[in-house]
């Protein structure tokens, strides 16, 4: 059926659909809503809700409630996030599945709560300590960040890893559209898990190896789980020309942006095409190498001074890829980004 | 009640989770810890508590404290152990949860998850190892440390005047309303250690009995950060420490106190729906409906209160149930100030891309600041509905249909000038033609629940309709 909602509240919809289990967080705007729906409806359903006293305590009560074999969501803002990156590296090495939400807004410091796509390398790079990954998805309507919050929860399960949905403030606050329906929950046995029978008394959650040999052991393992991610998990949409003169990039609500952009420079006789990256890590490299011809110009547009552009290059060596941002809240206007686009495609011909 | 002579069943037989040396602890010679592990487990076996025991550790000397118990453990970050053993003992409703943590752990660094944990009355037992000062790291200052005390990072002494008092963590704790057991205890001689074994068998128990949050400090001698011989350090525990932290029982409800449950239930779907409202959610009509442009642009403005976000919404809901795309974006943060609040409303039959109207087809403006800012924006073909009841001044630089409409007058003949969306409503359904007067009293009844309330609504979308 559908049901008009935020994104904020669609993420905790898509959460109790995937049979979540356990919310813990603490308030902050832009992403309060989500807290809030966690508490109107997880209660009453005879689910956990705990507002924690501070993000930090937040992410450890998520540390407990995964070791417990729940599944356990929690959500912030860039600063918040920032505080909880302790304890996802703390997560990611005890290798303990959950989902964490990143409704971005404006940095750096204080910032504002606007939006912004500026913590792209605190959470796609890995903001806390040590060498490790986690999977992040980006949605970039309140219909996809419905159904990646479920598919969040099986990628966690499935790999035994913290999952980010990463959106903003655009994303949190705007209504659409859900279908929500019962969906087949791919439930998966935990063994490794810490309860109450007697088969656990084995169990231990850690990340610490005091023997280096152990430890070094443990982290190739942990990237050799990432190298299967990576090869497997990593997905892009693209839509529009297939001989495309000009490709336009952006993930989530930027995408949305580029979409109104590429029917405009369509309506102008310009053949463009969008790849729109789902995930950002495993980032979806063989998809840009496949789509972008040598030669085509590549417009990378985001809501930051350009992070995200930096793995498009890596992907692209050689490549003409020019870039386009706005911050401080500021979303692009259409007209905008079709100047900047025709520009490119200037540059390129007189190039 | 059997007596336990042997190693405790709490305990491993060999210490399999250790790397080397797997017959003997980590700890120090005299260090306390190992008493207090060796109590510890001795009451849960007796207790027979053992399966549904599970531990956290801490980082500091007590890290490895997984070597030795025979149960589920989990590490956990510096000073996170209190927030740990929520989300476990949260998951857990039967579980027996035990925290074990040391001065800089819980008294500094975690001091807040600490008191927090208490405060919430988490089901719970926390060890604190008071032994006045960081063990792991090489005999740092703690909270803890006494006043005069040497330590690698107080070379002259504690002084009050750089790094303040000692903190007494059991009497803050005990200071709450929540926790059922505070009490400080000592594990440095016979006369410490048997009133140390009955306060942790009623922690214990008080877990058992899910009674709720119980704390003891405990009072651990650190011979090699003391730099003492054991026997020194024990006696100095009583001659010093003591004096600083007296040993005794702070606060004890638990026969007073009724059990603390928080059962955790599966939801199913249904359950779920339930709960969400789906099972009276509107099935969505598959009629067609005709829009005048393709993709229409409405943007609603006034000041917080006229219900330019709640319009917003309406129209966004009632497209949606016509099975069209829709997107609702409202305007908040600095905007909100300085008298225009607004929403945003694309539908559509294809797609939406931005959800952002830059260029409205259809501007509703009920204050003056709205008119001005946004009905420039509109294009000739636009159509701008502005509040006549409010608005006496119309920008001259307008290129879009303008309609006056004196929505505030017509919702207060209605019933209630709060209504004055509704009629607005009413009047853009015709002008559009998008929803007949049928379908837009239908909805109403569908938001409206109470009979007064929805009879204003019903005057003032005729009213707009008719306007």
């Amino acid at each position: 059926m559908k049901k008009l909602v935020k994104g904020n509240e669609a993420v905790v919809i898509g959460a109790l659909v995937a049979g979540c289990d356990a919310y813990y967080g603490y308030p902050i705007t832009p992403a309060s809503e989500i807290a809030q729906a966690a508490s109107e409806y997880f209660l009453p359903l005879g689910k956990v809700f705990v507002q924690a006293e501070c993000e930090i305590g937040a992410i450890n009560m998520v540390y407990g409630s995964a070791s417990s074999g729940l599944r356990t969501l929690t959500a912030s803002s860039g600063p918040g996030i920032s505080l909880k990156m302790e304890g996802i590296s703390y997560l990611a090495g005890a290798q303990l599945p959950c989902v964490i939400v990143d409704v971005q807004r404006v940095g750096p410091g204080l910032g504002n709560i606007g939006p912004e796509q500026s913590d792209y390398f605190q959470v796609v790079k890995g903001g806390g300590h040590g060498d490790y990954r986690t999977i992040v998805l980006a949605p970039a309507s309140v219909e996809e960040t419905y159904r990646m919050t479920i598919d969040a929860f099986d990628l966690a399960d499935r790999w035994r890893t913290p999952v980010f949905l990463l959106t903003d403030a655009t994303l949190g606050q705007m209504m659409e559209p859900i279908d929500i329906c019962q969906e087949p929950i791919k439930a998966i046995d935990k063994p490794w898990a810490l309860d109450t029978t007697p088969e656990s008394n084995n169990n231990l959650v850690t990340s610490i190896y005091l023997d280096f040999d152990d430890m070094e052991a443990h982290i190739e393992s942990l990237h050799e789980k990432y190298r299967q991610i990576s090869e497997t998990e990593a997905k892009a949409e693209v839509i529009g020309a297939e001989d495309p003169e000009i490709i336009l990039t952006g993930y989530g609500i930027t995408s949305r942006l580029l979409r109104s952009t590429l029917d405009e420079l369509n309506a102008r006789g310009i053949r463009a095409a969008l790849v729109r990256p789902q995930t950002l890590w495993p980032f979806p490299a063989d998809i840009y190498r496949k789509t972008v011809k040598p030669g085509v110009p590549v417009l990378v547009v985001e809501l930051s001074r350009g992070q995200f552009v930096e793995d498009v290059r890596l992907t692209l060596p050689g490549h003409p890829v020019s870039f386009y941002g706005r911050v401080g809240g500021n979303l692009p206007e259409i007209e905008e980004l079709v100047a900047r686009a025709e520009q490119c495609l200037q540059e390129v011909s007189h190039g | 009640m059997a007596k336990v002579f042997e190693k405790s069943t709490a305990f491993f037989e060999t210490f399999e989770r250790k790397p080397s040396m797997q017959k003997t602890t980590h700890y120090c010679p005299g260090c306390g810890h190992g008493t207090l592990n060796k109590i510890i487990a001795d009451q849960v076996a007796e207790l027979g508590i053992q399966d549904q025991t599970i531990y956290v550790g801490p980082v500091g000397c007590g890290v490895f404290i997984y070597y030795y118990f025979a149960g589920a453990c989990a590490s956990a970050a510096h000073g996170r152990a209190s927030a740990v053993a929520t989300g476990i003992s949260r998951s857990n409703p039967d579980g027996i949860v035990v925290s074990y943590q040391g001065d800089g752990d819980l008294a500094a660094i975690g001091t807040s998850n600490a008191i927090h944990a208490a405060n919430r009355g988490e089901n719970m037992i926390v060890f604190f190892v008071n032994n006045n000062l960081y063990g792991m790291t090489g005999g740092q200052l703690a909270p803890t440390t006494l006043l005069g005390q040497k330590t690698t990072t107080s070379p002259n002494g504690r002084s009050e005047k750089n790094d303040g008092f000692p903190l007494r963590m059991a009497e803050m704790i005990g200071g709450l309303e929540a926790p059922t057991l505070v009490a400080r205890v000592g594990v440095n001689n016979p006369k410490n250690i048997r009133q140390a074994v009955k306060v942790i068998r009623r922690g214990l128990e008080i877990q058992r009995d899910k009674k709720g949050y119980a704390f003891i400090e405990v009072l651990s001698q650190c011979p090699t950060n003391w730099k003492k011989a054991p026997q020194q350090a024990c006696e100095w525990i009583d001659d010093v420490v003591c004096k600083q932290y007296p040993i005794g029982v702070i606060k004890d409800l638990a026969d007073e106190r009724a059990p603390l449950l928080r059962p955790r239930e599966k939801a199913n779907f249904a359950a779920v729906a339930k709960q969400l409202g789906l099972d009276c959610e509107v099935p969505v009509s598959s009629e067609d409906i005709s829009l005048p442009s393709e993709e229409m642009h409405f943007k609603f403005a006034g000041f917080g209160g006229q219900g330019v976000l709640s319009l917003g919404m309406m129209m966004a809901k009632l497209s949606m149930q016509r099975n069209l795309e829709v997107t609702w974006l409202p305007s908040y943060g600095p905007e909100m100030r300085g008298g225009v609040a607004n929403s945003s409303v694309v539908v559509s039959k294809n797609p939406i891309g931005s959800p952002v109207v830059a260029k409205p087809n259809v501007l509703i403006a009920l204050n003056r600041p709205s008119l001005e800012k946004f009905g420039p924006l509109v294009p000739e073909n636009g159509l701008i509905v502005y509040n006549s009841s409010l608005i006496d001044q119309v920008p001259t630089d307008l290129k879009g249909q303008v309609h006056a409409l004196p929505a505030t007058d017509l919702a207060a003949v209605a019933g209630t000038v709060k209504a004055a969306n509704v009629v607005v409503l009413g009047f853009i359904a015709r002008k559009t033609g998008m929803f007949d007067l049928a379908e837009l009293e239908k909805f109403l009844g569908e938001i409206f629940e109470k009979p007064a309330l929805l009879e204003i609504n019903l005057k003032a979308v005729r009213a707009g309709w008719t306007a």
